[in-house]
């Protein structure tokens, strides 16, 4: 299945989709040291996001949360790409500054991809492949 | 969003690739906020400078960018003065990361000038009409409202690409349909120095990001009482623009705010008495950053006598070295006049229970950013507790 999308931050990638219907704080949400979402209140807690082509609905809370991306980017414990439904300024920025390839404009649909589906999204074309 | 073949050249890395995620940015929140174009910004003022704020994720990526900025560009404070940190009590660790944070902002051009006052330091920032990309949200309400000028409240890495590519995202308050009033703000008191800034932390409250258009009677504001009046709204509130009749420029038109607002003096003494000026631990003034002429009412107050409790007076380094006099008198009474700095950013604030201030903004800011306990007082009450006469 080919899906249209915009692009946010550049780049080509693919992954094991992790999907969720609650918005992240990359501040708080995710340990910047190992990639994992530390917060028992979220829906993905325990669950690691290094490698895998995030599908949730945008960001939230500190700006900071930028920074937290790119650090994450620079351990190698990043997401491999990342789809919004709408994407909001913190997690845009984190992914251009980081270089993670990042689309939205994307119908809620893409919510009910199983997670472990291997996804493709190619942010240059403005495509994602499930 | 449409780009100028140079500026599509630009995002398509034939300059480079920090240019490139730098105007990959700049677009993204074009999109986002729909933004038709960019536009030439005249100066820029970056946030994300007090390590305290960024960690160590931010230095890491502000010392990896290459390249030199485009327009002129000067900083936020800092977590400590630059050159007497020690005497804050802030830590050696904490120290190096922040002169390193300093070093990497130097590389990439930048004037290290770090201040929520850009207006009190350079004339050549900012003029009626121009655009800009400014960060501090005290000097975002001041440049577009008492200036003039046009900003929207820029995040650190925003900033840096507005510097860097020379020009911003047009939406927001670049645009006049986002400049009108939202709501008419009648004030039935006269208001003096503090009264300010405890009138602005009632209406941030009240109209969050809204527009007031204010209508005051008495004494016309002075400078200073229109920077803290601005700085409480963008700290209790969001606001980034507001107008006050006869005094700021006007609103692109005239038509009546949709709502009104009636405060008297009842409601300003409520604030005051809300956030009550004793059992302070230490005092600290000039957020925002004290002008020229608030250095010398301070020193005026302080002549001839010794404080009892620590007290902090925060200002631009630039603001201190024009006026070595005033700190040498502020500083005879056993005050300390830090510069680069402020009680909200610097990690030293936290080991205080309670803070004295005259300010409306760090009124807002204290309790959940250093955990700390914070009251309001006029200029005076706050020198009166600094001497240990309350």
């Amino acid at each position: 299945m080919e899906i249209k999308c915009h692009r946010v931050a550049s780049g080509c990638a693919s992954g094991p989709a992790l999907v969720t219907r609650e918005a992240i704080s990359f501040l708080g949400n995710v340990d910047a040291t190992t990639g994992m979402v530390v917060d028992p209140a979220h829906e993905l807690f325990g669950q690691c996001i290094a490698g895998k082509v995030l599908i949730f609905p945008g960001g939230k809370g500190s700006t900071v949360g930028s920074y937290v991306i790119y650090q994450l980017k620079k351990k190698g414990l990043a997401p491999a790409a990342m789809i919004a439904i709408r994407s909001e300024p913190i997690v845009a920025v984190g992914a251009i500054i980081s270089g993670i390839p990042l689309v939205d404009r994307v119908s809620e649909e893409i919510l009910r991809v199983v997670s472990g589906t291997i996804v493709e999204v190619d942010a240059n074309r403005e495509r994602i492949r499930v | 969003m449409y780009l100028s073949r140079e500026e599509e050249a630009v995002y398509q890395g034939e300059h480079g690739e920090t240019l490139r995620r730098m105007m990959e940015i700049l677009v993204a929140l074009g999109d986002i906020y729909g933004a038709e174009r960019l536009v030439p910004v005249r100066s820029v003022q970056i946030a994300g400078v007090s390590y305290k704020n960024i960690g160590e994720a931010g230095l890491e990526w502000i010392s990896d960018l290459q390249g030199q900025v485009a327009v002129p560009s000067i900083l936020n404070p800092a977590g400590m003065d630059l050159c007497r940190w020690q005497e804050m009590g802030v830590s050696e660790d904490f120290a190096e990361k922040q002169q390193q944070t300093i070093e990497a902002y130097r590389h990439l051009g930048i004037s290290i000038d770090c201040t929520c006052t850009p207006y009190q330091i350079r004339q050549d920032l900012a003029s009626p009409g121009d655009h800009l990309a400014w960060s501090e949200s005290s000097a975002v309400s001041y440049a577009n409202s008492v200036i003039g000028a046009r900003t929207n409240r820029e995040g650190g890495p925003s900033a840096l690409a507005a510097a860097l590519v020379g020009k911003t995202a047009l939406y927001g308050y670049h645009l006049d349909e986002n400049r009108h009033p939202t709501h008419q703000v009648d004030v039935k008191a006269d208001l003096r120095g503090s009264d300010y800034g405890a009138l602005g932390f009632l209406v941030g409250r009240i109209i969050k990001d809204g527009v007031p258009f204010f209508r005051l009677r008495g004494q016309r504001p002075a400078q200073d009482e229109l920077k803290a009046l601005g700085a409480a709204m963008a700290a209790s509130g969001s606001v980034a623009l507001y107008y006050v009749q006869d005094v700021t420029p006007k609103p692109p038109t005239c038509g009546q705010p949709e709502e009104t607002l009636h405060l008297d003096r009842k409601e300003i003494d409520e604030v005051y008495a809300r956030f009550p000026a004793e059992e302070a631990d230490a005092v600290a003034l000039g957020c925002p950053h004290c002008s020229a002429e608030e250095l010398e009412r301070i020193a005026g107050l302080l002549q001839g006598q010794k404080v009892q409790k620590e007290l902090w007076v925060c200002t631009a380094r630039k603001i201190a070295q024009a006026n070595p006099g005033l700190v040498e008198a502020i500083e005879k009474s056993g005050a300390r006049v830090f510069c680069d700095t402020c009680m909200v950013v610097s990690p030293a604030t936290e080991r205080f229970s309670r803070m004295l201030t005259s300010s409306g903004k760090a009124l807002s800011y204290l309790p959940g950013l250093a955990g700390v306990g914070a009251g309001l007082g006029s200029l005076e009450d706050c020198i009166d507790a600094a001497l240990g006469r309350r």
